[in-house]
């Protein structure tokens, strides 16, 4: 026979609890206990509020541009209660349910987009990386990451996120090839939202899941529901057991939404149809999960009302602590450059107060009045 | 004449150079039906459509490498970069291929290809959406690098720069993308890549400068009590040497101001040809004002990091007083 199939696949897709709150108990059942379930629908509550809130913080001019997670916390959120603390998150912008979740103190992301580098300063024992503002690179730094971790014996893994946009970059296939080639515990979830800003999907990739892209590695992939707490979980549990003990990189395909705009600086009714964000926010995961929360008497008006009183004074005590962080001083432009500061750029620093304000006065004659600070 | 603001001189030009050559497309991401992110392209997906003004996949070495083939086909390629920080990925492709290959096919194959992409800080952006990589092209072999500091001075140089030949990377001061407005003729004109402007002539002191720092210099030069030439570089490369040395041959002193970081700007090639062409006119040691050589920092230290009125007319004073 000339001809012969050589090789044929499929791509599965998972949901566990879908948009009615349907629940799958032969896929579900055990999978999270109740508690946690209660934990992980407050959690999201609250990151939902800090959302709201980080928008009007920018509404009013309090805060820089800002991305809106909105309607995606699903997707990182279940990923980082199905991985272990000190497991690698690496993370792009949209994530930060699960980074909260992860350890990332959530001022951080609030001082991060409001213009100041601190929200970058990781705690000691939080293993995850800055947002990612360059699209589409973070991908390769997570392979690195978890290439460190093989070569030193240790038992983490790295997980890493970026948009449906970002898997057209070619950083992301390079990374996509590495891991595969190279045996390296990473998970990669591509939270396909529909949008790169003004550009839809199918102009990043025209084959009928993205999930598939990862075929072409020769590693295994799927597709999840990615408003679906239940089913990322069990999909990042899957993909973390095949990286811990067999050293194999998995992709998974979240399928969300963004709700609101592309960031603060967008107007997404210039190019998508209002119905469809209608259609999306039906399937908004904090609303299925509280229609399961609901279905086993897990959970009461009343305690409804106490999360929204405590979520806001969750977030409103997160706000504080960072808009009432002391200014940055100039110092702080220089003194992370390098371990140690070179001289040249020590005279920058040292003469930036002072009357030659940051201009190297040595070739002046009259170094005298360049010294004399003026503010 | 209209009164238009520097985007809307950007949106101009191109769309009279669509109208008047077919071979011109415009691509990128989201230059589309949202009409770019800053809105320079806005209304030119619907008037050409989607076959001249392409929403490309998120990939900016994709963007650059199928432009320079568009070029080399026979077209006239616009692709816009969204911000400078992310000619990174497109780093490989502008300065290994759209620079070279004119030079490594003896002419065969050519690059007229014009690459915009808005620059520099002083917006509030997020990281990576302030820096001023003006000089790494500029030092690149094989690239034109142009960046015009007014709307009149955006559409002339942005039509010089389609219709150029070889590869130029046309900067956007984003920071005065909507600060002022000017006349801007609706009839054709260029304004020529390689022309510096003199701005204000002076007697004292030269100021050369380009971008938006052209307008920080402009509030220094009100304040100042000498009198000061001050020069708009427009285009980066190839630099405008007649223009500058004519005018310090008169002054004797020179402030250079660029947001860029110190070393390796365009300020140390610019004090280097003075040196060269005006020794014995030189009446002081030239002074850059300029960016530091740090990573350009988030946006609430940016105003301590880029050259403003302050720092500029303290380093006029001291050349001044030299
Ligand atoms: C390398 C790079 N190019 C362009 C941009 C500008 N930009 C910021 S977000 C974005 C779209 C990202 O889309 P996607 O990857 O789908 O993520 P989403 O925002 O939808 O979560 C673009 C083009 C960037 N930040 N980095
Ligand atoms: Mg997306």
């Amino acid at each position: 026979m000339p001809v012969k199939t050589v090789y044929e696949t499929s791509i599965e897709h998972v949901s566990i609890l879908d948009e009615h709150g349907k629940f799958d108990a032969k896929l579900g059942e055990g999978l999270i206990p109740d508690e946690d379930v209660v934990k992980l629908y407050e959690h999201m509550s609250v990151c939902r509020h800090y959302d709201e809130v980080a928008f009007k913080l920018q509404r009013s001019g309090r805060m820089g541009t800002y991305p809106q997670n909105m309607g995606q916390e699903a997707a990182s959120l279940g990923a980082a209660y199905a991985l272990q603390k000190d497991d690698w998150f690496v993370t792009c912008y949209r994530e930060n349910a699960g980074l909260f979740w992860h350890g990332l103190p959530m001022e951080h992301v609030l001082l991060h987009w409001m213009g100041d580098e601190r929200g970058n300063e990781i705690p000691e024992g939080c293993y995850c990386t800055p947002l990612a503002i360059p699209i589409g690179t973070q991908m390769l730094h997570a392979a690195g990451l978890a290439w460190a971790a093989k070569y030193n014996g240790e038992n983490r893994i790295a997980c890493t996120f970026f948009g449906d946009g970002a898997t057209s970059e070619g950083d992301f296939h390079e990374a996509a090839n590495f891991a595969a080639n190279l045996d390296l515990p990473v998970v990669f979830v591509c939270q396909n939202n529909s949008w790169a800003i003004s550009v839809p999907t199918k102009i990043q990739c025209s084959a009928p899941t993205v999930a598939q892209r990862g075929i072409a590695y020769g590693m295994p992939c799927v597709q999840v529901d990615g408003n679906d707490l239940f089913a990322m979980v069990k999909v990042i549990r899957d993909a973390a057991v095949r990286a811990r003990d067999e050293k194999r990189p998995t992709f998974i395909e979240a399928v969300t939404y963004r709700l609101g705009d592309h960031t603060t600086a967008d107007d997404a009714r210039r190019y998508r149809d209002a119905d469809e964000v209608e259609m999306w926010k039906k399937r908004d995961p904090l609303i299925r999960l509280r229609l399961f929360l609901d279905e086993r008497k897990l959970w009461t008006t009343k305690k409804e009302e106490a999360l929204q009183a405590s979520a806001k004074e969750i977030v409103s005590a997160v706000v504080k602590r960072a808009e009432e962080i002391a200014e940055p001083t100039t110092n702080d432009i220089f003194d992370h450059t390098f371990a140690e500061i070179p001289p040249n750029l020590r005279v920058q620093r040292s003469t930036l107060r002072t009357h030659s304000l940051g201009q190297d006065p040595s070739p002046l004659r009259d170094t005298q009045a360049a010294s004399a600070p003026t503010r | 004449m209209a009164n238009l603001t520097l985007v809307q001189a950007i949106n101009l030009a191109l769309t009279q150079e669509m109208e008047d050559d077919e071979r011109v497309i415009l691509l990128g991401e989201d230059v589309g039906k949202n009409g770019g992110v800053f809105r320079a392209t806005e209304g030119l997906h619907k008037r050409f459509g989607p076959g001249r003004v392409v929403d490309t996949p998120l990939a900016e070495s994709g963007i650059i490498g199928t432009a320079i083939g568009l070029a080399m086909g026979g077209l006239r390629p616009v692709p816009e970069i969204q911000f400078e920080g992310f000619l990174g990925p497109a780093y490989d492709q502008i300065c290994t291929h759209a620079a070279r290959f004119r030079t490594r096919t003896r002419g065969a194959l050519t690059v007229p290809l014009t690459i915009r992409v808005p620059v520099g800080g002083g917006i509030h952006a997020p990281e990576l959406h302030s820096d001023s990589p003006e000089s790494i092209y500029a030092h690149t072999p094989g690239l034109k690098v142009v960046m015009p500091a007014s709307p009149y001075d955006a559409k002339g140089l942005l039509v010089s720069a389609i219709r150029d030949p070889d590869p130029v990377i046309f900067f956007e001061p984003k920071r005065i993308y909507r600060a002022f407005r000017e006349e801007v003729p609706e009839d054709e004109y260029t304004v020529p890549i390689g022309s510096a402007r003199v701005v204000a002539e002076g007697s004292d002191i030269t100021m050369i400068s380009w971008g938006a720092s052209v307008i920080q210099c402009m509030n220094a030069v009100e304040a100042a009590s000498a009198s000061i030439e001050l020069i708009d570089l427009r285009t980066i490369y190839p630099i405008d040497t007649p223009t500058i040395v004519e005018s310090v041959k008169k002054t004797g002193r020179v402030v250079i101001v660029h947001e860029a970081p110190r070393t390796c700007g365009l300020g140390a090639e610019l004090a280097t040809q003075i040196m060269e062409h005006c020794f014995l006119h030189l009446e002081a040691p030239i002074q850059r004002v300029t960016g530091f050589d740090t990573v350009m920092p988030y946006y609430k230290l940016e105003l301590e990091y880029l050259p403003d009125a302050q720092r500029i007319g303290e380093a006029v004073e001291q050349v001044a007083a030299y």
